[in-house]
């Protein structure tokens, strides 16, 4: 029942010096305002973050883990889309 | 239990900054009851969350204020009171802070209740404070205030959320509301020390806040759909140390340690 009237939420970071925000968990709140609040109180307690996103957990669509060798078996054996073929010249610096 | 308390002169500068600290220390040490038993995880981290907030405040307040004690002293001397002498070695009589930080945290809607009503008032004050001729208090106050700004916030949100939400938590929420309502006179008190400060622009005069005050509580109370209780007889006495007969159990169990084992470490 109080699952019911404080669904999941799941809590997305972006720290300091992170371009992306990334998923750090998940917390139960009544509502977007609380689940905020609550995912500073619980998530960003030592520094970690300057924005927060909280995310409805029923809003996320998932693959099936049983599709999981139809997805990602076939890339196993194409090694050369990694960028490892190629010399980066030195003039480009840090990538 | 051998340790005696401290003596304090309170000057009227050591006396406002007792009274703020007391304040901060016995609320945060009310909150932090709730570790471990909050109905929920989320709480039972932003519960403490908001106590530590708060111990960080009294610290420093206590601190400040055994410079100021010794340096009234005539002639001045070095300081021999500190943040823990001031916290652990005074009684309940000697305690300055308002009635309605020592309430006991009652139910959930209790606890927010009493953060509310509090935070209305601590969160301009210490705004107003940053405005202080007393720079180090004006420093205090900057870091204070952003922190009971979220208080303030976090503390709103719930109370809409009990008030407006099911009969059981409507119901609860006006009771706390209704109980803690004759502990907000006091947070507005001014006596001959207080005034003192606030004639030499050390301190706001909590008349003047009193409209931010009004106003906060009326529109979070009307999201709520909370009745405002009337103002009628109000306590009084914290300021003085006259307290109610739960503080004096509260500094048992905070103090029992240092007054037992003085100096301990761990």
């Amino acid at each position: 029942m109080s699952r019911q009237l404080t669904p999941l939420w799941e809590v997305f970071i972006r720290s300091r010096n992170g371009l992306a925000h990334k998923h750090v968990g998940s917390l139960h709140a009544a509502d977007a305002t609380m689940a905020l609040q609550a995912a500073r109180d619980v998530y960003t307690r030592r520094g970690e973050g300057l924005s927060i996103w909280v995310v409805p957990s029923t809003a996320i669509v998932a693959s099936d883990p049983v599709d999981k060798d139809m997805l990602f078996e076939p890339t196993g054996t194409k090694i050369y889309r990694h960028p490892s073929f190629y010399e980066v010249p030195e003039d480009v610096g840090h990538m | 239990m051998a340790t005696t308390s401290v003596a304090v002169l309170e000057t009227p500068l050591v006396l406002g900054l007792l009274r703020r600290a007391d304040d901060a220390l016995v609320l945060a040490h009310r909150l932090s009851e709730w570790c471990g038993h909050a109905p929920v995880l989320e709480e039972d981290i932003a519960l403490p969350n908001i106590a530590l907030d708060l111990l960080g405040t009294a610290r420093a307040l206590y601190e400040y204020a055994a410079e100021v004690e010794a340096g009234a002293h005539v002639p001045p001397r070095a300081p021999v009171l500190d943040e823990d002498a001031l916290a652990f070695l005074r009684d309940d009589r000697q305690y300055r802070n308002a009635l309605i930080t020592e309430r006991p945290n009652g139910d959930f809607a209790h606890t927010i209740a009493r953060q509310f009503l509090f935070s209305a008032l601590a969160d301009p004050a210490w705004r107003a404070l940053m405005q202080s001729a007393d720079a180090r208090l004006a420093a205090i106050a900057a870091k204070a205030e952003k922190e009971s700004a979220y208080h303030l916030r976090h503390s709103a949100e719930w109370l809409i959320r009990l008030g407006d939400g099911t009969e059981l938590s409507h119901a609860r929420a006006q009771a706390a509301v209704d109980a803690l309502w004759p502990y907000t006179g006091e947070m507005f008190e001014a006596d001959d020390a207080e005034r003192a400060l606030i004639d030499t622009g050390i301190t706001p005069d909590p008349a003047g806040l009193r409209p931010v005050f009004d106003r906060t509580v009326d529109s979070v109370f009307a999201e709520a759909t909370l009745t405002r209780p009337a103002d009628g007889w109000m306590h009084s006495g914290g300021r003085i140390g006259r307290h109610s007969e739960h503080l004096g159990p509260m500094l048992a169990e905070m103090q029992i340690l240092p007054r037992t084992f003085p100096g301990a470490t761990w």
